[in-house]
């Protein structure tokens, strides 16, 4: 399977990615963001971090950068796209994905272990994955997901929240929600389920003896899914 | 010519950095203050005469990049 990891000004979980993809056995590529066109892939990456610096409003600036038109291109034409934090900031900037990702309720820098809660698997992504809560790392200010009535109406309707906040025992509720997200929603899915944002870094959980190992099982998944 | 734009949260939107600014001038002894929104001010100099014609264009900026409509308003001034 190809992949490719776009870098922005200020992307910083790039490298981290490449070395996950590479671990599972994808073939990656990594693409600058001012080159015109993204070589042939299967499964496009925006990293975390801070590109553009946070200027404007997170994600904003990435999200009209050269090459922006060709991801959306192939989103929407199908291919998967997955955002991880910073990158699903730039997804929600690109309007591919619905909402906005504020400001953490309590106005701090959250870095720290969070347990997350696969709430759909009808995609190529979680499909027959074999947990259904996994431990991943959070890294972010801005992590506060929201959106309108409408348009969590229409996520809730068409099964496009992904994965929510629990605690190890799957409990969903205000004490387990890190940043103040409505509905402890950690990551969504455009209505086809090709584009997953999520604000959780499954690439820092891929070595039992660094962290854990539920970041691999994420990222074999999608290989499983692919074959 | 320049043109001025304020860009706010809209009503009903949390704003965690306006509440903590109002609790500390309530700290301060500002005790009447109810409320603060805090937003963005943007000074845009444009090349074009035509006052309508240069809102109109920062008009478009700010629906394409200055704001998000999912959180926030804009006024152009």
């Amino acid at each position: 399977m190809r992949s490719s990891v776009i870098i922005f000004p200020g992307s910083n979980c790039d490298r981290d990615m490449d070395v996950a993809l590479k671990k599972f056995g994808f073939k990656n590529q990594m693409v600058w963001h001012n080159d015109q066109s993204i070589p042939k892939s299967d499964l496009i990456v925006l990293p975390g971090g801070f590109s553009y610096g946070d200027y404007l409003r997170c994600g904003s600036i990435a999200s009209k950068s050269k090459i922006i038109k060709s991801v959306i291109d192939f989103a929407n034409s199908g291919g998967l796209v997955l955002g991880i934090c910073n990158g699903f900031q730039i997804l929600t900037e690109t309007g591919l994905l619905n909402g906005i990702l504020q400001q953490n309720k309590f106005l701090n820098f959250i870095c720290s272990n969070v347990f997350i809660k696969v709430k759909d698997k009808q995609n190529k992504y979680f499909r027959d994955l074999k947990k259904d809560i996994l431990e991943l790392h959070i890294a972010h200010n801005e992590g506060n997901y929201f959106c309108s009535d409408d348009e969590l109406k229409l996520l809730e309707d068409n099964n496009q929240i992904a994965v929510t906040y629990c605690g190890e025992d799957g409990a969903e509720n205000e004490a387990t929600n890190p940043n103040g997200a409505i509905k402890n929603i950690a990551g969504i899915f455009n209505k086809n389920k090709n584009v997953l944002g999520m604000m959780p870094h499954p690439e820092r959980m891929i070595d039992k003896y660094l962290s854990g190992e539920d970041g691999s099982l994420f990222f074999k998944n999608i290989l499983d899914n692919f074959k | 010519m320049k043109i001025k734009v304020i860009v706010t949260l809209k009503n009903g939107v949390l704003d965690p950095q306006g509440k903590a600014i109002q609790q500390t001038l309530n700290g301060m002894n500002f005790g009447n203050v109810e409320d603060v929104r805090q937003g963005k001010y943007f000074e845009i100099e444009v090349k074009e005469k035509d006052e309508k014609k240069a809102k109109s264009l920062v008009d478009d900026m700010c629906k394409k990049l200055l704001a998000n409509l999912v959180i926030e308003d804009y006024k152009i001034v």
